[in-house]
């Protein structure tokens, strides 16, 4: 089946007068008043499809239609010379300087924005005022195909099915059944090297027993004090650790990712009865250590308001409260966040009284389960 | 005028040449002269598959820069402010791609504005199938190609924010493991396996990489590819109005007109993107330092196509959250990460059918609906609209507390309960909107509509005219009858003419399906049996339609839709129509009748009532009952 408009005079529904629409069949006779467009409405039709008449712009509309187009075409040319010339206006070292980079971003999306406007505005009046307009009707194809067809097909198809035997024996059939089995299976088994298995690595971090900690993004070591002096009264801390040629600057990212704690100061009495004497015990001098990865999704629970002791998860605003052993008190985290155990060594600084006693981060299947 | 029927000698040699080796004569000309109805709405899918044309372009450019590589480096480049920063390569190599490489910074933003414009477009786009039914028999296997194109774009615009390895970006991917490690059971074993270990590891970004510009763009060009094969096959639907059938698409054909238009409108697209990625800053991970696990900047945005799943994030309460046996299954995380998403996608997957089975609809449709004469599925529709608006809102919830000073908290509050109740007020808003256009319609069929002319009768009396609607606004009304047909079709398979329910209908299933049919039609507005009135023409015009009338004939049996005839008893015989030349103008204040120049005539003409004579109606046009147009308010 064509789409030809002429092709389909037969076809059910289709009507007697099929063409182009808008055209008045011969049969018609009534005055017509054409598009204004239109100077000819009975001029024989002479393009690609078969029509006594279109809106047909007049010869001086295409003509003008032609120099608009061309026009825009012109503007097109210029924009993209235009383009290839600021390339190169902006040396590779000027547009280092953030300022001029972004001049440079500007005058090439400029002129090429302009180019593209300038051939897809031209190839638009192109198509609107050069070009005749009209209409053409043509059938949807009958989907459902005819029964005989069906039929045949189905045939055929059992027929030649039932001659491969696939049908007829079963042995043949299950067994090369079985012998993809395994070959299914293969490229997951083929996954199995992607990655560790989990073990109890999520619930562990690499925090011990008398391990110094220093101020995020610092060398130095903190001690108790530091938290006096300290305006948000919240720090945020990492596990002291000797640089290593492989890490110059200490830790890598998985391991701040689990280490990561903020260090509060508490005012005396501030601590609510929730707190149960061994948390109590984990702090030292009313400074409390929580873990400051979230326990709903991870990301850094960063900010802490002072005055309501409230630790606030930016992504998703689970909120703990610090002074009730950092359990929810808004917001979609289930977890508190694990508190670690401080105290001080001899020297006055701050140090790890051993790991975390719950796993931190996201909240896992085997999380609240001990190992 | 001549006729180029002999095409050059060049152009010769290269068709015989393939044809010679391929015999594509017929096949060509048959596509070539393929029909595109028109509508502006039909370029939502081509804005879409321009911009997947520029993101694959783009994407293949910035390969040839960028190094998905997490090791970490300390920065020494053009980039001064971050100088000494250890940082991965990825980013590193993306801060190269800004600031060394000339084009580059734009060329990234065409890429990243082109992602945002592809998926909305692929989202608006389908709310216009959706709202006009075209996803309807034949089309459902398309809706669902549909569906796996705009869930995997998301996904590949995820992965693709995800590469820069800048803080925001990473922050996305921590979120990301997050809600892999609620899975129950297998959540631990499938991070450690994505990631290659823990969190961040070494490998996300690599691996991110070959599913961003390998897999899940080859999948996206397979499907993409397909749908518009299948789209080429089936044609396109196309609005009510006159001559537009289920057996006949009417429409611009692909060559000539169709294919400049449409390559025009590829540049259009192209240009629109580019100057959004000139002027308009977008993801300029300069300003945001490269990832780690532990800052965060607060006010962190995606990119809006993720809002809604970081919205459902952010409000879903912790209140369900269980264990096990000791084994947490926290639902604040598995909710929102995967149920509500597989909920909107899996409604959507499933609509097609559903509507197919209450309505029992198994008819080809090529003519779309009107959305008002599908009330339900229309307040359906906004309804979910409504839904992901509200978990999108709810995305950036922190950024409405700051900007409009509520607590933070409240917000949350609001957009819970909000979830529940807007969607519920869109559905009987929208519906109610659907019923009173239907009325209107009905009204505008049986008394024409109000043209704006007051006259005087004889008696004294003042009326208002009522001109006929143009046949082409009344074919596009009348579309609603075909819908009651088919849909009064339904009813009487359940119920047979004895007024005797099947066995079937009178299983719980079959109850709830009659219930879900009769819910969705009770409330339409019937069109059967709708007298066209003539309204109140002026009086002289009465008698010149009484003179000009052709005793007993149609005026234009040309013009007769056979098949459609028999569905509007007393309604419409074209040989009684008022032969009105003037150009309706619906009360939505759209033009459904030709073109300015001849409506200013007419019009002109029509608001100074003066001497009667100059009131003559113009002459018969033709022109009037079609013309190449949209049909009015196809929404
Ligand atoms: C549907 C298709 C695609 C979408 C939605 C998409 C989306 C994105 C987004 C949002 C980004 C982040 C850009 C930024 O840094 O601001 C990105 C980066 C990138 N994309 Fe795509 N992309 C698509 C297809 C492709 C393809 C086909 C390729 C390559 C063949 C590609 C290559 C890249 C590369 C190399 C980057 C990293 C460079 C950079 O971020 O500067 N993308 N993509
Ligand atoms: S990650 Fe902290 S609230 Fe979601």
């Amino acid at each position: 089946m064509t789409d030809n408009t002429t092709k389909h005079d037969t076809e059910a529904g289709a009507g007697p007068n099929e063409r182009v629409i808008g055209t008045p069949s011969s049969a018609e006779s009534d005055a017509i008043v054409a598009g204004a467009a239109d100077p000819h409405p009975q001029r024989e039709h002479d393009g690609p499809y078969p029509a006594s008449e279109t809106h047909k712009h007049s010869e001086e509309e295409q003509r003008r239609g032609e120099k608009v187009a061309s026009l825009w075409f012109t503007i097109a040319f210029l924009a993209g010379v235009g383009f290839i010339v600021a390339f190169f206006v902006f040396p590779p070292e000027a547009i280092a300087d953030p300022q001029i980079g972004q001049y440079s971003t500007m005058a090439l999306g400029g002129t090429l924005a302009l180019s593209l406007f300038g051939i897809g505005a031209g190839m638009t009046v192109w198509a609107r005022r050069v070009m005749p307009h009209y209409e053409v009707s043509s059938p949807y194809d009958e989907l459902p195909s005819p029964p005989e067809e069906k039929r045949s097909f189905g045939e055929f198809f059992m027929k030649g099915a039932d001659e491969s035997g696939f049908t007829k024996r079963p042995l043949m059939r299950r067994t090369l059944l079985l012998a993809m089995a395994p070959l299914g299976i293969a490229p997951i088994v083929l996954l199995r090297d992607t990655g560790p298995l989990p073990g109890d690595k999520l619930k562990h971090t690499m925090w011990e027993q008398g391990m110094h900690m220093v101020a995020e993004g610092t060398h130095r070591r903190l001690r108790a004090e530091d938290l006096e002096n300290e305006p948000g009264g919240m720090i945020s801390a990492l596990p002291y650790v000797e640089p290593t040629p492989e890490h110059p600057h200490g830790l890598s990212l998985n391991e701040q990712a689990k280490t990561s704690v903020i260090l509060i100061k508490m005012p005396e009495n501030d601590w609510k009865p929730g707190m149960t004497q061994q948390q109590l015990n984990w702090t030292y001098n009313n400074i409390v250590a929580y873990s400051k990865i979230c326990t709903h999704v991870g990301c850094p629970a960063a900010l802490y308001e002072r005055t309501t002791h409230r630790i606030l998860c930016p992504c998703h605003q689970s909120t703990f409260d610090a002074a009730d052993g950092a359990k929810v008190i808004f917001g979609p985290a289930h977890r508190p966040l694990p508190q670690l155990p401080i105290s001080v060594d001899d020297e006055g600084y701050l140090i790890a009284n051993g790991d975390f006693p719950t796993a931190v981060g996201p909240t896992f299947w085997d999380a609240e389960k001990g190992d | 005028m001549s006729t180029n029927t002999d095409a050059p000698k060049a152009l010769r040699n290269t068709g015989n040449y393939i044809d010679d080796r391929f015999h594509l004569a017929k096949t060509g000309e048959k596509n070539l002269r393929k029909v595109f109805p028109n509508h502006w709405s039909f370029m939502l899918g081509e804005i879409a598959l321009y911009s997947f044309i520029i993101l694959i372009i783009t994407g293949i450019w910035l390969t040839l820069w960028f190094k998905p590589s997490m090791a970490e480096i300390v920065y020494d480049g053009s980039y001064e402010r971050l100088n000494g920063v250890a940082m991965s390569e990825a980013y590193a190599s993306t801060l190269y791609i800004d600031f060394d490489v000339r084009g580059g910074f734009l060329i990234r933003q065409i890429h990243h504005w082109a992602a945002l414009i592809f998926v909305a477009a692929l989202v608006v786009h389908m709310l216009r199938v959706f709202f006009t039914g075209a996803f309807r028999k034949p089309r459902e296997i398309n809706w669902l190609i549909g569906i796996a194109i705009f869930a995997l774009a998301m996904v590949e615009g995820l992965f693709g924010y995800s590469l820069p390895d800048d803080l925001p970006s990473g922050m996305g991917v921590r979120i990301l493991q997050g809600v892999i490690l609620a899975l129950p059971v297998i959540g631990t074993y499938l991070s450690m396996f994505l990631f290659g270990g823990e969190f961040p590891g070494e490998d996300i970004i690599t691996r991110l990489y070959m599913l961003h510009i390998l897999l899940i763009p080859g999948i996206l060009l397979a499907l993409i590819v397909l749908h518009v094969l299948i789209l080429w096959h089936q044609k396109h639907t196309q609005y009510p109005g006159l001559g537009r059938t289920d057996r006949k698409v009417v429409g611009t054909p692909m060559f000539p007109a169709f294919a400049v238009k449409a390559g025009g409108f590829f540049f259009l697209t192209f240009a629109v993107t580019t100057v959004m990625s000139g002027f308009v800053q977008v993801n300029p991970i300069h300003l945001f330092g490269p990832f780690t696990p532990t800052s965060i900047t607060s006010g962190l945005q995606p990119d809006w196509y993720m809002g809604f799943m970081e919205g459902s994030l952010r409000i879903f309460p912790n209140w369900f959250d269980f264990q096990i046996a000791g084994y947490a299954v926290p639902t604040a995380v598995l909710v929102p990460g995967l149920v509500i998403p597989g909920l909107i996608f899996g409604a959507l997957a499933v609509w097609p059918f559903m509507e197919q089975w209450i309505t029992g609809d198994k008819r080809h449709h090529n003519v779309g609906d009107r959305p008002r004469n599908a009330p339900v599925r229309t307040g359906l529709g906004v309804a979910g609209v409504v839904f992901y608006g509200v978990l999108w809102a709810a995305g950036s919830n922190d950024v409405l507390a700051e900007t409009f000073h509520i607590s933070l908290y409240w917000t949350t509050y609001f957009f819970r309960v909000a979830l529940i109740v807007g969607p519920i007020l869109g559905f009987i808003i929208a519906k109610r909107i659907c019923l009173g256009l239907q009325r209107r319609d009905l009204e505008t069929l049986e008394h024409g509509y109000e043209s704006g002319i007051i006259q005087q009768l004889p008696s004294g009396e003042f009326i208002e005219v009522h001109r006929e609607p143009s046949e082409e606004t009344v074919s596009v009304l009348e579309s609603k009858l075909e819908r009651e047909k088919i849909l009064a079709a339904q009813r009487s398979v359940t119920i047979d003419q004895h007024g005797v329910e099947s066995p079937e209908s009178r299983s719980l299933v079959g109850r709830l399906r009659a219930w879900l049919s009769h819910w969705y039609t009770k409330d339409n507005v019937s069109f059967e049996g709708a007298e066209l009135h003539r309204g109140h023409p002026p009086e002289h015009e009465r008698e010149e339609i009484e003179r000009r009338r052709p005793p007993g004939a149609a005026e234009h049996p040309g013009r007769e839709r056979p098949g459609r005839r028999q569905l509007r008893p007393g309604l419409c015989h074209a040989g009684e129509r008022f032969p009105t030349g003037l150009r309706a103008s619906d009360r939505a204040g759209r033009q459904v009748g030709p073109p300015p120049a001849a409506r200013t005539k007419h019009q002109a003409a029509l608001s100074r009532p003066q001497h009667p004579s100059q009131l003559r109606p113009p002459p018969f046009s033709r022109e009037t009952r079609r013309e190449p147009q949209n049909p009015p308010g196809g929404f």
